[in-house]
């Protein structure tokens, strides 16, 4: 029995209704508890003057699995320079720059503030390095995202006409993989360029070896997810992701969801106006798009703020990566993986210098500032795509301070301002609203019940702010973080290496497909059925989030 | 709901058949053994090739002490004590192998390593090292082995003998097997040897091209030159011994090709050149993406080198030669490479897990191995084990030891043991002394 008591702090804690009430908060046993007066906490901490918020809930981020580690291997060149996480009595030592190695990914989002992190893109065939990784993670609790939007079985599915199978086997892949969510990766686009044909730009273009379209897996795989009670809706990363002219695709892709929850992430990247064939024509087109999502209720976006930082791209979008090194010229990673997915990595800069890049932070910061419902909206760079995690005070700054967004805005290379509307935007953020972007909307939208919030019940992660009128230093350096009751970082300094929990799904399925599933399997798969399903012994600490049925 | 089938194991008195087991030898851990286990021997292993069978069939576990300080028997416990008193005083501790255990025990190998500042590397450095350099400097363009089953019409095998090394690789991944759109197999790939000397592949090849040693790297840079519309000279055929015309219609063939491979061996990356050898051949394989889809990959050697890869990259960054001396990852091969720590007698001690340094580095690095303290791990009785300060007697990994180890293209396979041994497994011993150092570090601090 332990019992923590979080003594006056000014609370935020949007899921209850709490903005900036002092109050106590207290944690027995790893979860929040009823403030009582006939309890006697075995430690209080002294939280008055102090901002109280539930830990940070990252819902898109690449932080685990093979690609990742393939941008550790292939970025020596920016370890050297940058930051060193050493090794210390507790804690073990790492290495930064934009992929940092597992643990210190852990103590750097703990050091932030953030106590729930999911890694957004991996394939099937390799959840189980993805485990392993996530076990060396240290002090958060995380999970990841499944890729089917280039699955064979499910374009075969569709291509047969046999949406029930479908279903079964969504449910089934969740169970065997043990992660969290379903993601769908430029649908169709991916399997185009492992075949040879490229791509798939239109939402109606058939991919040549099903002869279905992009529209069809959203729009099934958005059906099945919803059908078997996944928490959280299918996750999309559209086709054309940064391509001038894309918000038209976006748009559809939008429509596609029509009946069906669906999450749009790194929304930012595919909201361009413009010509494809001509970068120079790029414009904004989110005030569109927003009003799109404002009246849509079914829908909900993460950002993908680019911030200007040298930084590599990864993605499981195979053409977008040849794309990516055919415009920067330099090393690339490209790994298709059989039946499942693919994989593009290039390193990238962003410069305040570039137009382009310059508006590309300005649309991101648009989508933050034209939701008008901030539940419906998280924060993401889409580490380390736009940016690091680490960039997230800056951007909370950002939002919360027009002046400094003019400030960058008059810097701008010409041409910035008139192809947005970011400079005629006067709405700054409230820390309620902070506090609902970076951990309540999150973990509402993964459907996590127990994170983002501070009520009796909760999971006990909480981060405790010095309150600054400087907010990206506020943001910067918690005086505390608190993970599951546990104190975890203590005036900066990380005081925990404790493994965290994994979160996982493990949907009901009629597993009458099984068969099924088995016999395409073992026509194409290099290994065998039997060694697929990620076993439960590969798992860490881990909890199962209920289905919704 | 399992989403696993129900266990396909069926046991009787003294016979058990274990289905999906993995065969750990090489890099191709082909993982559709199916093994009879008759009272601790291996006496049937279906569907492993030559070298699986030997792996497999002359298992046997040996009769010795579970572990030895100076060549006496001493009990696990004594030795784990004694092996932490080694690492805790040294300066300069190197650990090394890793290549043929888990991915568990090689986690453990790293945060030992870590918690003691030492240097940890892997086999790597002696065998792909320098593929390992090139992937740093140009990245990689590749695809799982079931990718290239099921798509590859165009296979190069460049500086290798997959025929004898792994010999499976033909029949199951890259040559002969019916793929997905490769529905006539062997007749719908060419298949190309590249090699200095006419091994036994070559005889399953459409074409083999003779180069003259040590002319890798100018031949792959003429197919780049080729491939790009630049024009070579015939002068190539007196550098590389490879006429232009067969280049040329090589490389014609590679750009209209609808799927491509150059899998690489040893013969590339240990010859003159190196890590540019690498660079050249990955380079080659992304500008063909220019034309058609072309993907390169190393044809890893042990077991479980690519999990040793992918376990020392997540902890630490970096791939191989790592020093953690400074309380933080620094990578320098040549300076954090063990055969070379070893060499110019800089490291103060060493730990080498599933490896034998004793068998096949030079005098002088074997000259110093025998002069500082010493930690073995090895089922046999290796060279390195003979003259170890401690040796602990460890179970085989795949075969008596679950766990997971990854293929030559990164895939994690899970390894199902065959049966158990009387011995530690290496994850048991190292986790025992990491344990055993960290309560005493905790308790000096």
């Amino acid at each position: 029995m332990s019992l923590l008591q979080i003594q006056g702090g000014t609370v935020y804690d949007p899921t209850n209704g709490i903005d900036g009430v002092v109050q106590d908060i207290w944690i027995q046993d790893g979860k929040v508890i009823a403030p009582s007066l006939d309890l006697k906490a075995d430690r209080v901490i002294d939280a008055r003057g102090y901002v109280v918020m539930p830990g940070g809930v990252d819902m898109h981020c690449h932080i685990a699995g093979p690609k990742v580690n393939v941008a550790r291997k292939m970025r020596p060149e920016e370890k050297r320079t940058s930051p060193m996480i050493r090794r210390t009595a507790l804690t073990r030592s790492g290495t930064t720059g934009s992929v940092p190695s597992t643990f210190a990914t852990g103590y750097l989002y703990a050091g932030l503030g953030y106590t729930t992190a999911f890694d957004a893109a991996v394939p099937p065939l390799t959840a189980r390095h993805t485990h392993e990784e996530l076990e060396d993670t240290p002090i958060i609790d995380k999970g990841f995202y499944v890729m089917m939007g280039n699955n064979h079985y499910i374009m075969k599915q569709l291509r047969d006409g046999e949406p029930e199978r479908l279903k079964a086997y969504v449910g089934w892949l969740l169970n065997a993989t043990k992660g969290y969510a379903t993601k769908l990766v430029n649908p169709g686009g991916v399997e185009a360029w492992k075949s040879g044909d490229w791509n798939a730009n239109q939402l109606d273009d058939s991919v040549n070896s099903f002869g279905v379209t992009p529209r069809q897996i959203i729009n099934s795989v958005a059906q099945a997810v919803d059908e078997l009670g996944i928490p959280h809706s299918v996750h999309v990363h559209c086709n054309n992701l940064g391509m001038p002219g894309n918000w038209s695709t976006t748009l559809e892709t939008m429509a596609s969801l029509e009946g069906h929850r669906g999450h749009l992430t790194h929304i930012q990247f595919h909201s361009y106006g413009g010509n494809p064939n001509d970068q120079s024509t790029i414009r904004s087109e989110v005030p569109k798009l927003a009003d799109y999502v404002n009246s849509h209720k079914n829908l909900t976006v993460d950002v993908g703020q680019v911030m200007f930082n040298s930084t590599t791209s990864m993605t499981g979008d195979g053409p977008l990566g040849y794309y990516l090194h055919k415009v920067t010229g330099r090393k690339w990673f490209s790994g298709d993986t059989e039946m499942e997915a693919g994989c593009g990595i290039v390193p990238i800069v962003y410069k305040n210098k570039s137009m382009v890049h310059t508006l590309q932070w300005a649309i991101g910061l648009e989508w933050y500032l034209l939701i008008n419902d901030p539940w419906r909206i998280a924060m993401s760079t889409d580490h380390p795509n736009g940016g690091s995690f680490m960039a997230y005070p800056e951007i909370i700054a950002l939002l919360m301070d027009r002046s400094r967004r003019e400030a960058i805005l008059d810097q701008a290379p010409a041409g910035v301002r008139e192809r947005c509307v970011l400079g005629d935007i006067t709405r700054e953020y409230t820390l309620n609203e902070i506090a609902i972007i970076t951990r309540a909307a999150p973990a509402r939208l993964l459907g996590l019940k127990q994170k983002g919030h501070l009520g009796p019940g909760a999971d006990g992660d909480v981060t405790i702010y010095s309150i600054n009128d400087d907010k990206q230093r506020m943001f910067e350096l918690p005086r505390w973080v608190i993970h599951r009751g546990e104190i975890v970082v203590d005036g900066g300094e990380v005081r925990s290496n404790k493994a965290g929990t994994l979160l996982h799904v493990a949907p009901d399925f009629d597993d009458a497909v099984v068969p099924d599933i088995q016999s395409w399997f073992e026509d194409h798969y290099s290994i065998q059925f039997r060694n697929y399903p990620v076993d439960e012994n590969y798992l860490h600490l881990h909890e199962v989030v209920p289905t919704r049925i | 709901m399992s989403v696993a089938e129900q266990t396909q194991e069926s046991t009787l008195p003294s016979l058990t058949i274990v289905k999906d087991a993995a065969c750990t030898f090489c890099g191709c851990v082909c993982d559709d053994m199916e093994l009879t286990v008759e009272n601790n021997r291996i006496t049937k292993a279906k569907n492993a090739c030559v070298l699986g069978k030997a792996w497999f069939l002359n298992h046997h576990i040996d009769d010795r002490p579970d572990a030895t300080i100076k060549g006496q028997p001493v009990s696990y416990e004594e030795a784990i004590e004694y092996a932490a008193d080694i690492l805790l005083n040294a300066r300069n501790p190197v650990t090394y192998g890793l290549s043929d255990t888990t991915c568990e025990a090689q986690r453990v190998a790293v945060a030992i390593t870590d918690w003691v500042g030492g240097t940890v590397d892997t086999t790597t450095s002696v065998c792909h090292g320098p593929s390992g350099m090139a992937f740093q400097g140009v990245g990689e363009v590749t695809a799982t082995l079931g990718e290239i089953k099921n798509r590859a019409d165009c296979v190069i095998y460049w500086g290798g003998n997959p025929a004898e090394s792994h010999p499976r690789h033909f029949t199951r991944y890259s040559l002969t097997p019916k793929g997905q759109f490769l529905p006539n197999g062997r007749k719908d790939r060419y298949a190309v040897l590249i090699d200095v000397r006419k091994t036994k592949s070559a005889k399953a090849m459409d074409e083999f091209i003779q180069i003259k040693p040590r002319c890798d790297f100018e031949l792959i840079w003429a197919m780049r030159a080729l491939a790009k519309g630049v024009e070579v000279g015939p002068e190539i055929e007196q550098k590389t011994g490879v006429p232009l015309a067969q280049l040329q219609a090589l490389v014609d063939r590679m750009k209209t090709a609808k799927f491509g491979v150059i899998l690489f061996g040893m013969g590339l990356t240990m010859t003159r050149g190196k890590h540019m050898n690498t660079e050249a051949v990955l380079s080659l394989a992304r500008d063909l993406n220019k034309f058609t889809r072309w993907t390169a990959k190393p044809m890893r050697g042990h077991g479980n080198v690519t999990g040793a890869d992918n376990v020392v990259s997540w902890s630490t960054g970096y791939p191989f030669g790592v020093n953690l001396s400074r309380g933080y990852p620094r990578f320098n091969p040549g300076e954090y490479t063990t055969s070379d720590l070893l060499l110019r007698g800089e490291a103060d001690a060493a730990m080498i897990i599933a490896s034998d340094p004793m068998s096949n580095f030079c005098q002088q690095a074997r000259d110093h191995f025998v002069r500082i303290p010493t930690i073995v791990l090895d089922p046999k009785l290796s060279e390195s084990a003979k003259v170890a300060t401690v040796a602990f007697t460890t179970a085989t990994y795949g075969i008596n030891v679950a766990g997971t180890a990854y293929r030559m293209d990164d895939v994690p396979i899970y390894l199902r043991p065959a049966f158990q041994s009387k011995y530690r497994s290496d994850y048991e011993i190292l986790k025992a002394i990491e344990t055993r150092i960290r309560e005493r570090q905790l308790a000096a601090s």
